[in-house]
């Protein structure tokens, strides 16, 4: 089936992250990118759907500026077929305008399903996916750690707090993917190879207006060092009321 | 060294899969194989299947199709993390499999190619003997001509996936007294010594290889380090080759594995060099954080002099493996610059790893941290393929050509 998975770039979590000078974003200088994790999930569903079927067409969209064509040749050479760069200079912290942007070249695509990450893992938003689903009055479903296809309906599980739900639902949908779905694969040789040669169309965003901005950004306050309360079941009385009284996690 | 001087974005796309591989499937399981010696057959299949087994060769022989660059990078990245993965990756394709894909037939090229690029089966390649280390030219083990096929008796010492492979190059001598010209190389056959690691994993065996009577493997070798890599002996014993199994004319056997080790040399280099580089990686995050008089031992200037070192070493060796490959890539004469390479760099990971462990104080000489592994590693890549000792006699061999000859 045509499938369209919509990713992000986003710097390596593990890096040590510096504000710029701006004072309202990260320093970008010497970070690694990469797809957002659940972006990739994403990927490895739906290249694992239509390998299921043994044919389909997957098609990666990723908006930002040109720096992301590497996160799409990435995509393309763990095997989707076709990607797309909405260009735009950075990434708009408006959930809306991205959604807007992205639902503008999902509209016309006759895509049959659309997945999206259940957030970035830089800006945890989690918007863009149900607001374009909005936008392309299609029905949508948060956060599936599992996600089947029969025909003209999919159904998807969801998990909840000790518990987990199963949805039904009719294609075309948009579909945000949690984690736990699928690992993705590492491109072969091959693909890294192929990627080279397959479509990577890049259009302008059309973000429409952004109405949110960042204010400011800082890094969370230094943790306080731990504190030894004593050794061995003496303890305990001192370690449980501190952590009923001060911690408050009791 | 920048990027941009000999990589193209295709050698980062390969690099980066790599190191994601090496990082999420080699590290976790990599001192665990170490202490039990054992072949990682999980990941040959898994390297298998990503190209990782037969990066240089053209995709018609079941290859990636990608140029040595990007196969230096494959060693180099893996063997940052764990040697013997670089090393099985190196042995395989350089010592297993080019002799054939370089002096074949193409009727031996088809026949064979494709089971070891695709990584269905080990190769491995058989020179040394228990008389013929360093000297290679004194191979002992012999060749006669019977009608249709060549009858070899002899035994090959330390050949790597002696024990796991199915497939086989090993040098004989078809015309004894005539010294280097009198030695051949044929194509052997057997079934793996491990047919329940390879039956696990369901790759290894190749049911339609012949199984040559008097051809096995004897003893594996009980290693210092490299000790996920399979080392053993081979013998035979009356083994019956046909001779379509020669690899090339007669006579060619020498000329042909000193082409094959000229090649060889830059891939130890690469893989020296990962080990060095994995080790530096290791002294810089243990000695920013690793606290002694009220500070990061990192703060100390006798600290930064060794880290400093390291590092400009390293730099250095990159140049030298880069350049050589990128020489044997562009077909220029690259002999001497490979086994500068393949000298320096073995030397560096020794250096390396032993000044990283040095700064990893007692931990260091723990299983705690995997930096005595690295330096158990690093020793042999002064040995194999050519000691130390044997490079700087190609070097000066190379420098005097024109004044002493
Ligand atoms: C783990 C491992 C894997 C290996 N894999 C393979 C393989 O796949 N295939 C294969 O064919 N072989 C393989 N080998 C063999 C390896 O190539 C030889 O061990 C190496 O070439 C040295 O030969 P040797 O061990 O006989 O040492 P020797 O040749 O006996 O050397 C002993 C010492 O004498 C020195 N020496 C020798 N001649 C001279 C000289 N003229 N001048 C100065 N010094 C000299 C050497 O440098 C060395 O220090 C492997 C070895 C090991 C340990
Ligand atoms: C097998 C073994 C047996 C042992 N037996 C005993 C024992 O019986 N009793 C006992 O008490 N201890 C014992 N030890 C501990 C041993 O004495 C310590 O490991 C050693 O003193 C180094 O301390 P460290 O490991 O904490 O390294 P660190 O002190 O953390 O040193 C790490 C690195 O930093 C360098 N460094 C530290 N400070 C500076 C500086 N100011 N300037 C420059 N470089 C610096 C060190 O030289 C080293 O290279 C043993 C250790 C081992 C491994």
């Amino acid at each position: 089936m045509k499938i369209a998975v919509c990713i992000k770039r986003v710097p390596d979590m593990e890096s040590r992250f510096k504000i710029a000078a701006s004072g309202t974003a990260i320093d970008e200088t010497g970070l690694k990118y990469d797809i957002s994790d659940f972006d990739a999930y994403a990927v490895e569903v739906a290249l694992q759907i239509n390998e299921k079927a043994g044919a389909g067409e997957t098609t990666v969209i990723c908006l930002g500026p040109d720096a992301v064509q590497e996160t799409i040749r990435k995509a393309l050479s763990m095997g989707a077929e076709k990607g797309v760069q909405l260009r735009a200079d950075a990434v708009p912290a408006d959930s809306l305008a991205i959604a807007r942007a992205l639902a503008a070249e999902l509209k016309d695509g006759g895509y049959e399903l659309i997945l999206f990450g259940k957030h970035a893992l830089d800006t945890m938003t989690g918007g863009a996916g149900t607001m374009a689903a909005e936008l392309l009055g299609l029905p949508c479903l948060t956060a599936a750690s599992r996600l089947e296809v029969t025909g003209a309906r999919a159904t998807a599980r969801r998990e909840l707090e000790g518990a987990a739900e199963l949805l039904e639902f009719p294609l075309p949908a948009v579909v945000t993917i949690d984690e736990g779905i699928a690992r993705p694969r590492y491109p072969s040789l091959k693909g890294i190879m192929a990627a080279k040669k397959k479509p990577l169309d890049v259009k302008p965003a059309q973000l429409g207006s952004v109405r949110v901005s960042v204010e400011k950004m800082e890094l969370p306050a230094e943790r306080p060092p731990g504190r030894i309360v004593g050794t061995g079941p003496d303890a305990v009385p001192e370690l449980v009321r501190l952590l009923q009284t001060e911690a408050k996690v009791l | 060294m920048d990027d941009a001087l000999y990589f193209s974005e295709q050698h980062l796309a390969v690099r980066e899969m790599v190191r994601e591989f090496a990082r999420d499937e080699v590290a976790p399981v990599a001192a665990r194989l170490d202490a039990d010696a054992k072949f990682p057959w999980a990941n040959v299949k898994r390297m298998g299947e990503l190209g990782l087994l037969g990066v240089p060769w053209p995709e018609e022989l079941g290859g990636a199709g990608l140029d040595l660059v990007s196969y230096m990078i494959v060693i180099e990245e893996l063997a940052k993390v764990d040697a013997s993965h670089g090393l099985t990756v190196s042995a395989h394709t350089t010592l297993g499999t080019s002799p054939i894909v370089h002096f074949g037939s193409d009727e031996q090229k088809r026949r064979f190619v494709p089971f070891l690029a695709s990584g269905r089966v080990m190769g491995g390649f058989g020179l040394t003997e228990p008389d013929a280390g360093s000297d290679a030219g004194g191979t002992r083990t012999t060749a006669v001509r019977r009608g249709d096929r060549y009858v070899l008796n002899g035994s090959k010492r330390f050949i790597t996936h002696g024990s796991v492979g199915e497939i086989f190059v090993v040098t004989a001598v078809t015309a004894p007294g005539q010294g280097t010209s009198g030695i051949s190389s044929f194509i052997l056959t057997k079934p793996t010594g491990d047919p329940d690691g390879a039956k696990a994993v369901g790759i290894g065996h190749e049911p339609s290889l012949p199984a040559m009577r008097g051809f096995r493997a004897g003893k594996k070798e009980d290693k210092l380090g490299w000790r996920a890599s399979d080392t053993a002996e081979l013998i035979m014993e009356d083994v019956e080759v046909p001779a379509e199994n020669r690899l090339g004319e007669e006579g060619r056997g020498f000329k042909n594995f000193m082409r094959t080790l000229d090649a060889g040399r830059i891939g130890i280099g690469a893989l020296s060099l990962g080990i060095a580089e994995g080790a530096f990686d290791e002294a810089l995050k243990y000695t920013a954080v690793r606290k002694q008089f009220g500070q990061p031992i990192a703060r100390f200037q006798g600290v930064h002099f060794q880290l400093s070192d390291m590092a400009t070493e390293i730099e250095a060796g990159r140049h030298l493996v880069f350049h050589a490959a990128w020489l044997a890539q562009n077909g220029k004469p690259f002999g001497r610059e490979a086994a500068m390479a393949k000298l320096f760099c073995s030397e560096l990971a020794m250096r390396t790893t032993i000044k990283s462990l040095q700064l990893h104080g007692g931990y260091g000489y723990t299983k705690d941290y995997p930096i005595e592994r690295m330096m158990r590693d690093a020793k042999i890549c002064e040995i194999g393929e050519g000691t130390s000792e044997i490079q700087r006699i190609v070097i000066a061999r190379s420098l005097l050509k024109d004044l002493l000859d």
